[in-house]
This record gives C-alpha cells, structure tokens and sequence, in this order.
C-alpha cells in the first residue's frame, strides 16, 4: 500500500536526493571540467567553475604522448575477460549451491565473502612471488585471473541470488523432459537468469575496469589498462592537474558510457533480492 | 509398456523416515491414484518413482528392469507438476517440443508431433503465445501437451488440478480420463482429493504416514474399506462411526455406516435425534443429527427436500447390509 506522503515532503525528498547525487558525482564532473582547462586556470586560486578558456590542448598532449588504445584495448581484455571466467566457473556454482544446496552451502558462501574482507596488499606479497614464478608479470591472462579470483565471490553471490528465485519445480520438468545437466543449465535455466547474468556481467566489468591495486602493482609496460594509464600522469609534484584530469576523462568515458545506458539493468541487479 | 515395481522401497530426510519400506505393484495400462492426506508422503512417492529423489533402500523397476539408480531424464516417464512448471522464456510450441529437442528428434518430426498435440488438446491457437499469456486451464494443457509428445511408458501426475477453479477441475479430470482412455499409457497420479480419486482411478493407494494403508479399486474400498482411516478417506461426506454400546449390540469396537446407507423418517426408526445443520444441495439434503446417547452427531443423506428442518424430530434407520465394523484398533470385522 502506498503511504501518504505529502507534496512539501516529496520536494524536500527530491531536493535531499539531488544534492547527494551532485555531492557524489562532483569529482568526476570537477575531473571532467578540468581536463578542459590550461595548466594555470587548473590550479588558480580561487577555482574557476564554467567561465574559463576551453581548450583541447590537454587532450593533444595525452594522446601524443602515450598510446590511449593500447591501454584501452588492455582494459577491455582484463575486465572482459576476468568477467566471462568468472562468470562460466560461478553459473555451475551457483546453480548447485541454489538448487542442491548442503549443510555446509551457507558457510560457503560466507566464507567466500569473507575472502573481501582482507586487504589486498596483505596478499600482494605471495601473489607477486606466484607470478614471478609463474611468468605472469606484466601479462594480461595474469591479471585476467587475479581480477577473476577478486571478483568471484561477488559473482557467485549474486547469480545465487538470482537462482533462488528460479521455482526448482522447472529445472526438474526439464530434467524430467529428457535433460542432462548441461541442457537443463544452457537450455532452462540460463535463459531464465538472463536479466541476473546481464547485471552481474555489467557491474563485474565495471569493478573490473576500475581496479587499481592488482592493475598497478603486476603490471608495468605490456599489460598495463587504464588504470595505468592515469597513474603515470600523477606527479608528487601535482603541475599537471589539467593532463591528468584527461587522461582520466579518457579512461572513465567507456565505462561511464556503458554504465549510462545500461542503468536499469544495473539498478535492477544491485537491489535484487531486496525488494520483491 | 509402462510396469512400475516397487520393491522395499523407503525414503529418509536425515533422521526422519517418511515412507518406511514398501510394496507397491502398478500394472501397465493402469489409472492408479496415490490418496491421502496432506505430508503422507504420496508426492514423495510419485518424486521417488520419477527419480527426482532418490531412494534411501530398496528397488524401483520399470518395465523389469532396474531404475533405481537411474537419473529421471533415463526413465522414460513424464510429469506433470502442480505448478506447471512451463518454461515461461519459450513459446507453447517450444515447451512442448522441448521433450522432442532433448530426444534429438529432427526438426519437422518435432513440428509434426508438437501440431498433433496441440490439436488433441486445443491449443493450436495458442501454439505462438507465452505461457504467462495463458489461462490457468490452458496452461495445464500445455503441460500434459508436453508430457504426451514423447510418449512415455508412464505419466506421473503431482496433484496437476489443485490449482483449477472447481469448475475447470471437473473438465480437466473428463479429459485426462479420457486421455487414459484413448492412450491406453499407465498413469500415477497424486492427490489429496478423494472425490478425484474415485472418479479416475483403476486403482487407489491410500496413504497414510508414509504407509500404504490400502490398494485396491474404488468400488472395493467404498464397500470394504480395510480400517477406519481408509472408510473414513474414502466417500464424501464421510462415514460416521459410533462407538460404545451400540457398537457392542454388533460384536465390535466401532461400527461404521455412510450417510447414504441410513434410511431417514420423521416418524419411526431405530435411532431418535433432533436435526442440527442442513446441506442443502438440491438433489440431496445433507442432516447433520445429534443423536440421543451418541457422542457425536450422524450425518445422513436424505433424496431431495423432504421438508424437515433445524430442530426436528427425526428417525434414523441404518442399513444393516452396508453395516462396517471395527475392531479396537481400527481395523475391519469380517
């Protein structure tokens, strides 16, 4: 039932939620902003919000100077790459852990989660060895699976969740229509969860693209995404707002793009469960 | 063929046994009905026969030879669920030539058999259409539709009309009746209705608590119903028992005697009582009468209306021929 609320609280209701967005959204529009400004007006004292000299000139220099779709095309292979492993081992996980649960599913699935708890740098140390020992410094399939392993848990987790609302009774017609179990997964049970794996993939691609520890730390010249690529503009002397600022415009752009047009899927996924 | 044996066959949840080993023979060809109340175990059963649970002991065999182990898709049977269980992302026609497509069949056997289904059942016009675009009458048909492609040695039925409106149920049991008729296949159904029960089967199981308390025809267990549980199950409304001395004047523990088999008169009879509650029905009156010196009230069957009303006097008369008795512990004198 709908709860009355009247027409002052409903502005005040939007006001508040604007106001947080803006708050949230502030740095990267300031980022945006800046990318289009000189040096000087960057860091002028006090700042200059809209009424400044645009110029391009930021975006000439980062281009000339290094190559944007090397580190693009390193993003794309990492985050899509470590989002489909991921995702092929967690449809089989999930699906058991949904539809043949055991007595130990539930501390599994915490314990996975909990895996998040520790900091990654407590870790680094080991992995780094690994990868020495490995050869899988400074190469993509590298961090395609340390990006998977990171990101599993929440994968797993949220395709559980989407199974779950999956009625058990159709898996068990289809196994009754004749089914094995890679049919009943491909043939029934996948096409169900669409809407679930669509939201996953996109929300893993963002994580994915956006993480920084493991991308900066084994990765040097070959591997490096874009994450990267906007380190190697930040200076401890800071002179180079302006060219940092877009070089990280460029970095964000795809994803910010992917994740505008693909918001309700993504709404719908990340408040799944909690509201039926 | 469609010969289902169960040989000692038990099922346990952890500790907790629901069906301790039994035996039960169904015969190809046969409409056999698992009754019985809700939890005793009769959808249990029929999941175990399908093999979507597996069995704690025992032998299942289909056709004589050994299923046990077999997964559900190796089984040759088809089900039909309670809820359905369409697969809402396909159309009617894929649903039902999902069976078909899983067999390997190739595609224009598949179309041929799915457009003579769908003729069968009436569906033909809705062959295109979703199933969250059907009615619920329909959608059961697409579900039998889907079961009945592949001809399958046995149909197992998990309760299928208990979803229906009553008036739809009635229809879809005159058509799954004549289904059986026509396709001459065994059949396992499962309900808790009895009414269901005795208008399809060949064969009723009675469960009760995982025990198979009865088998037999409907006819043989409405005329003699091995215990009280069975002869209270089975008829509608249900038997009426009375206890105590008049029991005694039969040499027994309890006497049973059904509603139709009492003969009613507002002026004479064996026992007196006044009229509690009427059922009017229109065909039938149904008098629920509190007897003098019986602990609880009669119900009887009176033809039409006979113009008695609450708080009559009335004379109840049993039938001495449809008399059924009891012993202590429930079970039938001879």
């Amino acid at each position: 039932m709908a709860r009355a609320v009247s027409s002052q609280r409903k502005l005040l209701n939007t006001l508040i939620a604007w106001s947080l967005g803006l708050i949230i959204f502030f740095p990267i529009l300031w980022t945006i902003l800046t990318s289009f400004k000189t040096e000087a007006q960057a860091i002028n004292d006090p700042p200059i919000f809209f009424f400044f000299d645009w110029t391009l000139e930021n975006y000439a220099v980062v281009q000339e100077r290094s190559n944007y779709m090397r580190f693009l095309w390193n993003s794309i292979f990492i985050a899509g790459g470590s989002t489909l492993l991921g995702v092929l081992i967690a449809v089989p996980a999930a699906w058991s852990m949904a539809f043949v649960p055991s007595k130990r599913t539930k501390d599994i699935l915490l314990w996975m989660l909990s895996t998040k708890m520790l900091p990654a740098v407590g870790v680094l140390y080991p992995i780094y060895l690994l990868f020495i020992e490995l050869g899988l410094l400074d190469t993509r399939v590298g961090l395609v699976v340390v990006l998977m392993l990171i990101n599993l848990p929440i994968i797993v987790w949220m395709l559980y969740s989407y199974f779950k609302e999956i009625p058990g009774e159709i898996l068990e017609a289809a196994r009754m229509d004749g089914a094995s179990l890679k049919s009943e997964i491909l043939y029934v049970l996948t096409p169900m969860a669409i809407p679930g794996i669509a939201s996953t993939v996109l929300l893993n691609i963002i994580l994915a693209w956006n993480e920084a520890f493991w991308t900066l730390n084994l990765t040097a010249a070959k591997a490096a995404p874009l994450t990267a690529f906007i380190a190697s503009y930040s200076s401890p002397e800071g002179l180079f707002f302006a060219k940092l600022s877009a070089a990280s415009t460029m970095a964000i752009a795809p994803i910010l793009i992917l994740g505008w047009f693909s918001q309700k899927q993504l709404v719908r996924g990340l408040t799944f469960g909690a509201v039926k | 063929m469609g010969q289902i044996n169960l040989k000692k066959v038990s099922k346990s949840f952890g500790n907790v046994e629901v069906i301790p080993p039994l035996d039960l023979e169904i015969n190809d060809g046969e409409f056999v009905v698992f009754v019985g109340p809700s939890g005793c175990g009769k959808s249990t059963l029929l999941r175990l026969i399908a093999g979507l649970e597996d069995v704690t002991s025992g032998e299942i065999a289909i056709d004589g030879q050994d299923a046990t182990g077999l997964p559900p898709a190796k089984r040759g049977l088809a089900m039909v669920f309670q809820s359905y269980a369409l697969y809402p992302h396909m159309s009617v026609r894929k649903n039902i030539a999902f069976p078909l497509k899983m067999a390997g069949l190739p595609v224009e056997e598949r179309n041929r058999r799915v457009e003579e289904a769908a003729k069968v059942l009436n569906l033909t016009d809705y062959l295109d259409r979703r199933p969250g675009q059907l009615s619920g009458g329909q959608r059961q048909r697409v579900a039998i539709g889907r079961s009945i492609v592949r001809e399958p040695e046995a149909f197992l039925f998990d309760e299928p009309l208990s979803n229906l409106d009553a008036a739809l149920r009635m229809g879809m049991r005159l058509e799954i009746s004549e289904l059986h008729k026509r396709l001459e296949t065994t059949m396992v159904y499962v309900t808790h209705d009895q009414i269901e029960a005795m208008t399809m089967a060949d064969k009723i199981v009675v469960l009760q608590a995982g025990v198979i308390e009865q088998v037999g025809s409907p006819l043989e267990l409405y005329k003699r119903p091995c215990n009280k549980f069975v002869a209270s199950f089975i008829g509608s409304p249900k038997m009426n028992f009375v206890e105590g001395e008049e029991a005694a004047k039969h040499d027994a523990h309890t006497i049973g005697i059904r509603p139709e088999h009492i003969a009613v008169s507002s002026e004479e009879g064996l026992w007196a009582g006044k009229i509690g509650v009427s059922e009017h029905l229109g065909s039938d009156t149904f008098f629920h009468v509190a007897v003098e010196g019986f602990a609880e009230s009669i119900t009887v069957r009176a033809d039409g209306e006979i113009g008695l009303e609450y708080g009559d006097q009335i004379y109840l008369t049993p039938k001495l021929d449809n008399l059924h008795k009891f012993d202590a512990d429930g079970l039938r004198i001879e």
